[in-house]
């Protein structure tokens, strides 16, 4: 009997050794094929992502650069009030000082076209330069003030100098001004400060982001304040301490569901609620920071369960076992091990909202605000809302502005993702 | 003793038929530690234990044996009420511990736990030192409040569990990175730091190889000096080596509980006597 079951054994495993062997081809064909089916899908969504980051960059990069023009601005006696200096009739001497500088334009019309190459802040500029160092009468101050922003995109290549006359921008008299200045190295690209430390501005060469720049981290702030502690919170209780029952699941369902609640609508509560009801300020950060709250919140809450669902419960009842208290058990053991799983969800939540605009809409951020916001209720707009409202204007010169606060807000969202993975590193015990 | 467990032949006696779901055997000890009667567990409409009774003597170690689902586990986590946390999971009947029923509404389970600790079947050392392992729920507990108390309850209590001599110069290391058997032996520590009366084991051994299952046996009979013992075990050399009593469940029932050299020798039930003799199991 031994002796037939081995034969019959070993007739059996060649057979089976066959069959292996005749499929053997066709599985590793099966495996190649799929991994080629992966390989190629990263390939297709890298390729994506770097023709997007090229493009934004491409548009964006010239918006660091801020044409200007060298302007030789003689102080006259009796030009500066010696009284109140800062009442002086600045745009009078910017404009006299254009004059100087082309003396054979003398008609209205013209000089209106001459003007309208300097920029509106160059009176500004040169108040804030008076201010600081008040000149002496007779000298003759040599400052690069802002050009125009049509000046600005001719020298920056994407006004065309060749087209008909009526199709671009400059007439072909102020082009021959510019020409001009660029004979005597008048007019050159530096590096645009104004983007980085001024708010929104209806003039594109005035625009900055850095009143969006606060306005987000206002907002982020108060979503930061709010929806850590309530999402932890939130997420302990259900997982560690709540009685598995119909109500629970009911909470649970609906913060699922709410994870996939459209933005606007959260907007459209903050709308209703904070504004009309509570009578909250409206195009504030505390409003907004409150409505992103209620949208990262269950984004949180569902990251948290799961990092603590991840503890694995042999913890758990290793300190139950010795008599600890559920807090104690909480607090002193799963807490420490589900942090990095709650800290990368809250991080990932927050960029998340830092993107946001929609809701943001409903609760008046979406408003034109110059000035830059020193607390959590001024009116403030935040980087996503400035990169709408820019990408909206007509001016060809938002074009690469938008563009550059695409690359701003991208940085954030780098840096904070950046923050994420290291915090999970730091914080992950490795035994 | 073991011999027996190898021979073949049984001599006649009476023993209870198969069919037979009572008790048999001696159930009371003189100055038990613990009593319990009729408990039932159900699991929702399951149920997983019917009326068991049985005391569990002073400085005695009671082992439980039985096939795989027999309830063996469900009713040692009664003893300490780790059942609590499974959540449709109920027990009905009177578990005695110190003149209080256990599972009376006014007792409270942080101090039952402290005064009956568990061992677990997989070794589940925290994620933290060797010295925070032990030093942990002592801490929680209060009883010990400055730092050399602490390092005296971290050292008496890995010198009880027989690691003292292995550990002694990491202790600031983590408590996982010890071996399966080093890491049990840490549980164990851990268990004794709070000086319970009474330690549970869930088959402590049954992750670990020999050597490191001869020295939990070891310990778990220098342990009986001091603690009582209760102890499920898969192995019924196990159970004869370590323990004074034995208790064979079956399918919910408590079918034979008595002297271990009796019930291996001398089975008064069917079952057992098939059970222990290799017929099923």
């Amino acid at each position: 009997m031994n002796n037939s079951s081995t034969k019959n054994g070993s007739r059996n495993a060649g057979r089976t050794i066959d069959i292996v062997n005749k499929g053997l081809k066709r599985r590793y064909r099966k495996e190649k094929r799929f991994r080629l089916y992966g390989i190629l899908s990263i390939a297709a969504s890298a390729a994506f992502l770097a023709f997007l980051l090229t493009s934004i960059v491409m548009n964006g990069y010239s918006a660091f650069l801020q044409t200007c023009i060298r302007l030789d601005v003689p102080i006259e006696a009796g030009m500066i009030d010696e009284s109140n200096p800062k009442r002086s009739d600045f745009q009078g001497i910017i404009k006299s000082a254009i004059r100087e500088y082309y003396p054979d334009v003398t008609e209205r019309r013209e000089k209106r076209e001459l003007y309208s190459l300097f920029s509106s802040g160059a009176a500004y500029q040169l108040r804030n330069n008076v201010l600081d160092n008040p000149p002496e009468a007779g000298a003759t101050l040599s400052l690069w003030v802002l050009a125009d922003d049509d000046v600005d995109m001719l020298m920056k290549g994407h006004m065309k100098r060749d087209v008909p006359e009526s199709e671009r921008r400059l007439n072909d008299r102020q082009l021959r001004w510019i020409e001009k200045l660029e004979n005597d190295d008048r007019i050159e690209k530096r590096f645009n400060t104004t983007f980085f430390t001024s708010g929104d501005s209806r003039e594109p060469e005035l625009a900055g982001i850095w009143g969006a720049v606060r306005g987000s981290f206002y907002t982020m702030l108060v979503t930061l304040a709010l929806s850590f502690p309530i999402g932890i919170a939130a997420a302990v209780y259900l997982e560690e301490f709540a009685p598995k029952n119909l109500a629970t699941d009911f909470i649970e369902v609906n913060i699922n569901n709410l994870a996939a609640v459209p933005s606007i609508v959260f907007g459209l509560l903050g709308l209703a609620v904070f504004l009309n009801f509570f009578g909250m300020p409206r195009s504030t950060p505390l409003v907004g920071g409150i409505v992103l709250m209620l949208m990262t919140l269950p984004t949180i809450i569902i990251a948290s369960r799961a990092a603590l669902k991840a503890v694995p419960p042999s913890i758990r009842e290793a300190a139950l076992g010795v008599g600890s208290s559920k807090l104690q058990v909480v607090s002193s053991h799963v807490l420490p091990l589900a942090l990095p799983g709650m800290l990368t969800g809250t991080i990932i939540g927050m960029a998340q909202a830092l993107g946001e605009t929609a809701p943001l809409l409903m609760i008046g951020m979406v408003a034109f605000i110059v000035d830059i916001p020193g607390g959590f209720t001024d009116p403030a707009a935040v980087m996503p809302v400035q990169i709408y409202l820019w990408a909206d204007s007509p001016e060809r010169a938002f074009v690469e502005k938008t563009s550059a606060a695409i690359m701003v807000l991208l940085g954030f969202l780098i840096a904070m993702n950046a923050l994420a993975v290291v915090m999970r590193k730091k914080f992950e015990r490795r035994w | 003793m073991l011999d027996v467990l190898n021979t073949t032949t049984v001599e006649k006696r009476n023993l209870a038929p198969r069919d037979s779901r009572k008790t048999i055997g001696t159930v009371n000890v003189p100055n038990p530690r613990m009593v319990c009667r009729n408990v039932n567990v159900y699991y929702g409409d399951k149920q997983a234990i019917r009326n068991v009774t049985i005391d569990i003597g002073c400085n005695e170690v009671l082992s439980m044996i039985g096939p795989s689902g027999c309830g063996k586990s469900t009713f040692l986590r009664c003893l300490n009420r780790m059942n609590d946390t499974i959540d449709n999971c109920r027990v009905e009947g009177d578990i005695i511990f110190e003149g209080n029923d256990i599972y009376d509404p006014s007792i409270d389970v942080v101090p039952l736990r402290a005064q009956v600790g568990m061992v677990f079947q997989k070794p589940n050392p925290f994620p933290k030192s060797i010295y925070e392992n032990i030093a942990w729920a002592p801490k929680i507990h209060g009883i010990v409040e400055s730092k050399s108390d602490a390092d005296e309850i971290v050292e008496t209590s890995l010198v009880k569990a027989g690691l003292w001599e292995e550990v002694k110069d990491r202790l600031d290391q983590p408590g996982t990175g010890l071996s399966g058997g080093q890491q049990q032996r840490l549980c164990i520590a851990r268990a004794i730091a709070v000086s319970p009366e009474v330690i549970l084991m869930d088959e402590p051994c049954s992750a670990l190889d020999p050597i490191a299952t001869a020295k939990i046996e070891d310990l778990i009979e220098e342990l009986r000096s001091h603690y009582t013992i209760a102890i499920v075990t898969h192995s019924m050399q196990q159970a004869a080596r370590v323990s004074q009593r034995t208790a064979f469940f079956h399918l919910g029932d408590l079918i034979e509980v008595g002297k271990t050299d009796d019930v291996f020798t001398k089975p008064l039930h069917q079952l057992t006597e098939d059970y222990i003799t290799g017929r099923y199991g």
